[in-house]
């Protein structure tokens, strides 16, 4: 038996997890992006309120990784988890400016056991984050392996 | 020049390599995706993946620092150069072998094709394959990239 809070039998369709929130920085923005995606809009204000995104902005993949440490602080590092093997779809759907406080929400769509691997299931999830105005600013769909609970050392 | 020419459509572009060294690993992980596989050597050893390896945020992330270090074709259409605009999002995206610390992966881009959108007048959809192969040939990541771009 395991000690995690989260196995493969503790997500129910259509249940939903808070996945808590982050303030994002200008700091932490532009530190993102002059290591891994150095366009204007995403490194200076003047830019980003130039561009069609409207301020300084979040890369996409930045908040790509803002998502994941949500989800693994609010319940994957408290996990079977096995690792996924990637992801169907990622939405940019608004901007994520700086200073804006986002909070996230994943919902299980579906889950199933393994037909190969009969110690894991897999879980699909559509996660989605939302800013100060209630607004969706992204959504991911994935499948994420977890190994049952009796499985798990 | 014609736009198909301008994006290279149907061409595979080289981005270069990156080489995911354990510190970098460690680095990238401690910040945005602290799982013990990213961060530790000694409980990766005992996890699924049986040694440290990078996020797969983190080989997401060198696929756009490697495309953005790689120009495209400078326009020599009629009228205004298109320019570049945000994503408004991936489709299957596929990580398909660990990256182990100290391994070099070799990315590439293939712009796929693009259209004008509707919703968005002067603004074209421009869709690309990423691609990233490790140093015994295995592909380790793939995803199709959507981008707007600016033709007027």
């Amino acid at each position: 038996m395991t000690s995690k809070t989260w196995a493969f039998e503790d997500f129910v369709e259509g249940g939903t997890i808070d996945l808590g929130c982050k303030d994002v920085t200008a700091g932490e923005i532009v530190e993102f992006a002059s290591e891994f995606d150095p366009q204007p809009m995403h490194l200076d204000e003047a830019a980003g309120k130039a561009s069609i995104l409207g301020g300084l902005s979040a890369s996409g993949w930045h908040t790509c990784a803002i998502y994941m440490r949500l989800l693994c602080d609010s319940f994957l590092l408290d996990s079977t988890s096995q690792g996924a093997p990637g992801i169907d779809r990622i939405k940019w759907r608004k901007p994520v400016l700086a200073g804006d406080r986002l909070n996230g929400r994943a919902t299980v769509l579906s889950r199933r056991e393994s037909r190969s691997r009969p110690s894991i299931g897999l879980v699909a999830f559509r996660s989605e984050l939302f800013n100060q105005h209630g607004e969706t600013v992204f959504e991911l769909e994935n499948t994420v392996m977890f190994l049952k609970r009796g499985a798990a050392a | 020049m014609t736009l198909d020419e301008f994006f290279e459509i149907g061409v595979v572009t080289p981005l270069g390599s990156h080489t995911f060294d354990a510190e970098g690993i460690k680095a990238f992980a401690r910040k945005y995706d602290p799982q013990p596989f990213h961060t530790d050597e000694e409980a990766a050893k005992k996890s699924v993946f049986g040694g440290l390896c990078a996020s797969g945020w983190q080989t997401a992330a060198t696929w756009m620092k490697r495309n953005l270090a790689t120009p495209g074709k400078r326009w020599a259409g009629t009228g205004p150069a298109p320019e570049f605009g945000p994503s408004p999002g991936i489709t299957d995206l596929k990580w398909l072998k660990p990256v182990y610390a100290g391994e070099t992966v070799s990315f590439s881009r293939t712009a796929l094709s693009h259209r004008a959108m509707g919703s968005r007048p002067g603004w074209h959809l421009l869709t690309v394959y990423a691609e990233g192969v490790d140093s015994t040939g295995d592909k380790v990541i793939e995803f199709n990239s959507a981008v707007l771009v600016k033709v007027a």
